[in-house]
């Protein structure tokens, strides 16, 4: 999709009056965050999985290079092909010539953000191919022409009302005064018309959670089932996986399941975890007759070896957005890109350029709840501030922040001007507030005095405050009495 | 757009300068080691219990994600559960058996109502009935695996999956189940697919209101064997 990173705020602003995002964040919460809770806490390893979850990750990316080579030599010898791909086009033209060769016509795909990242839908489509989303969410989407506000749940900002426009719109061979109000009746209408798109299908493909190098398989966990019929029917698999999903071995992926599902929905286990590993075998009576695999690069060797490095351990639960006020806030789409959330806002930058997504790293209020639910334990917020620090050097932090930070710099700098400078301002502007106590307007400052009032100063600096509750307690303790 | 082998290269040579890797720096030997003898991680003390108490948290796990079990005495009552439970459920009594001989070779002429074949799944078949290599305790989950006698659709094309599973071949912890595939398998690769299962088909992308038969089977039931040896 084409990024509108850059215009967050604009972004923000209409999704805080919109209805949609407010309905959204409440279903957000009652979907996930009371879940995760119970889920976690009803496992007493987890917090001793979430470590080992994040050593094995960090193993793994020291020797990302070794374990691909494993992993594809693994998928080579059980009959399978190994596309490595440095850019989203690479991995466009491979799946097309996948589809080409087979003369494919209708392509069945399960959910995979990778997809989004390389638009490749619109790019089938304009070569003249069917892709048919059949994750439910990711299916009433594409009827609406729009990117997934989720990771996990990529129809969230959606109610019944507009689903049922969609389907209405869409669906028009169905009678007109069919009832569509029921979450069962959404469910069973798409699950009646994607039925027989798995079976025309030529080529299904899906995306991947896990790459086994031991093995050479490909691990989808899901819980409708879509991506299980999207690859199982067709005469061609193809797996579209990024570099950093391939994990040493099959206890690794047992550690790291057993994570997943509780961060992401709150479930002991998702319902269907599915290893595949190379094509249909012979005596095999159903499977694909192909099995590929796009391994795409996109932007992650750039973070390896660097302080963004930790960021490739996120196994794409989602736990960090449903957790982050600002999220909440403003929803998926006005992040702009892929990837919304804390994680979107230190990926984003890294796969398009701090230039496209400055504003991404502020969108925070630093309140540490994304670190404190990521279940791999990544440093979110020490993350966004290393690229706050590179927008600032690179010129990109809007000039008035700019200055107003370098005067407070300089006084920062020079302790017994900034308490000079303080012990002046504040009876100043507690004079200037007259009885009220509090400004309506205040030049310069005009971000928060739109929304709320700004308190004035009590008058003295918490510097002396501070030295004078010093010396009362120790004029308290000359008098032999408890401070 | 890189040329065939371009594209490795690339991807390669870019990770190992971001990572600094020079050749004989001990990396090949750490991951020749971890992949030649991997080790478990921590493993939940919940699925530890003996027999009868793991049999006990895969039912109940199960049944916690809507699964339907029901014991059976013997795989010789197998077909009369299965004529039953389609009857109590309202079914067609047309089952279509993954081609395993433990299956075909049940007493079947005992429930002559109910129209059998085997093979792969074809989008009609309302019902399907497979063996199950594995049960896991941990989670109430199955452990499906491809192959001649175990095609995967009818994992996931019929509205109704029915599952044969023997109360011995549950474990504790997915660990132990993999190990059991593995020894199964004689050191071959792993099957085209294998499929942990849990629970029916689920969406909760209307609202986030849970919503069972998204696009897999509406109802798993899971016919639990006592083998005598649980």
């Amino acid at each position: 999709m084409d990024a509108t990173s850059l215009s967050f705020k604009e972004n923000a602003r209409k999704a805080l009056a919109d209805p949609l995002v407010a309905r959204s964040r409440e279903h957000i919460k009652a979907g996930f965050i009371g879940k995760r809770r119970k889920a976690a806490d009803r496992l007493p390893e987890f917090e001793a999985l979430r470590d080992a979850a994040r050593d094995i990750k960090d193993h793994t990316l020291a020797h990302l290079d070794l374990y691909l080579e494993r992993y594809e030599a693994k998928v080579i010898a059980t009959g399978g092909q190994v596309h490595w791909c440095p850019t989203g086009e690479d991995a466009r033209q491979a799946i097309l010539e996948i589809c080409r060769a087979v003369g494919a016509r209708t392509v069945t795909k399960g959910k995979s953000m990778i997809s989004e990242e390389i638009q490749l839908n619109e790019f089938l489509e304009a070569q003249g191919m069917v892709p048919v989303e059949t994750d439910l969410g990711e299916y009433i989407i594409q009827l609406r022409g729009e990117p997934p506000s989720h990771i996990i749940a990529p129809a969230v900002h959606l109610t019944r009302t507009e689903i049922e426009a969609a389907f209405r719109a869409h669906h028009d061979h169905l009678p007109a005064e069919r009832r569509l109000s029921e979450p069962a009746d959404f469910v069973n209408e798409a699950r009646e018309i994607l039925r027989q798109k798995y079976v025309d299908a030529d080529v299904g493909i899906t995306g991947a959670n896990f790459l086994v190098a031991e093995t050479g398989s490909s691990i989808i966990v899901t819980n409708e089932g879509n991506g299980d019929l999207t690859q199982c029917l067709p005469k061609v698999h193809i797996v579209i996986a990024s570099l950093e999903k391939v994990v040493p071995t099959l206890e690794d992926v047992n550690v790291i399941l057993r994570v997943l599902a509780r961060s992401a929905t709150g479930q002991e286990c998702s319902t269907y975890t599915t290893f595949s590993t190379g094509p249909r075998r012979s005596g095999d009576p159903d499977g694909p007759e192909q099995y590929h695999v796009i391994l795409l690069d996109n932007g992650r060797s750039n973070m390896l070896g660097g302080e963004f490095q930790e960021a490739l351990r996120c196994i794409r639960c989602g736990a960090c957005m449903n957790h982050c006020p600002v999220y909440h806030a403003v929803g998926g789409h006005a992040y702009g890109w892929v990837y919304p959330g804390p994680i979107g806002a230190v990926l984003t930058p890294a796969f398009i350029g701090i230039e496209q997504a400055a504003h991404l790293p502020n969108a925070s209020s630093f309140c540490g709840r994304c670190e404190a639910v990521c279940p791999m334990r990544i440093p979110l917020p020490k993350m966004m501030r290393h690229w706050r620090e590179r927008e600032f050097e690179r010129h990109l932090t809007p000039r008035a922040a700019r200055w107003g930070l370098g005067i407070w710099a300089f006084f920062a700098r020079r302790p017994w001007l900034y308490h000079a400078a303080t012990a002046l301002a504040g009876p100043a502007l507690r004079l200037m507030a007259g009885g009220r106590g509090r400004f309506r307007r205040l030049p310069l400052a005009a971000g928060w005095t739109d929304y709320r009032d700004f308190p004035a100063p009590e008058g003295r600096t918490f510097h002396q405050l501070w030295a004078q509750r010093r010396k009362e307690r120790q004029k308290g303790r000359q008098k032999g009495r408890q401070p | 757009m890189s040329a065939p082998g371009q594209g490795r290269d690339a991807v390669l040579g870019a990770l190992r300068s971001r990572l600094g890797r020079k050749s004989g720096d001990g990396g090949a030997e750490a991951v020749a080691a971890r992949i030649d003898s991997p080790a478990r991680g921590p493993i939940p003390a919940r699925g530890a219990g003996d027999r009868e108490a793991q049999v006990a948290l895969f039912v109940d796990m199960a049944r916690e994600v809507a699964a339907t079990v029901i014991r059976v005495p013997s795989t010789e009552a197998v077909p009369e559960a299965v004529a039953d439970y389609l009857k109590s459920e309202n079914l067609p009594a047309e089952i279509r058996l993954a081609p395993d001989p433990d299956l075909g070779g049940l007493p079947w002429d005992s429930q002559p109502l109910i129209t059998r074949s085997e093979g792969p799944a074809r989008p009609a078949d309302p019902v399907s009935l497979t063996g199950a290599f594995a049960g896991i305790a941990e989670t109430g989950t199955l452990m499906l695996m491809s192959g001649a006698a175990g095609p995967t659709t009818l994992n996931f094309l019929p509205e109704t999956h029915m599952v044969v599973l023997k109360a011995r071949d549950i474990a504790g912890c997915y660990e132990d189940a993999w190990d059991r595939l593995h020894s199964a398998q004689d050191g071959d690769a792993l099957p085209r697919t294998v499929n942990l299962i849990t629970g029916p088909s689920r969406t909760a992308d209307i609202e986030q209101t849970i919503q069972l038969g998204a696009h897999g089977p509406r109802r798993l039931c899971i016919l639990l064997v006592d083998d005598g040896e649980a």
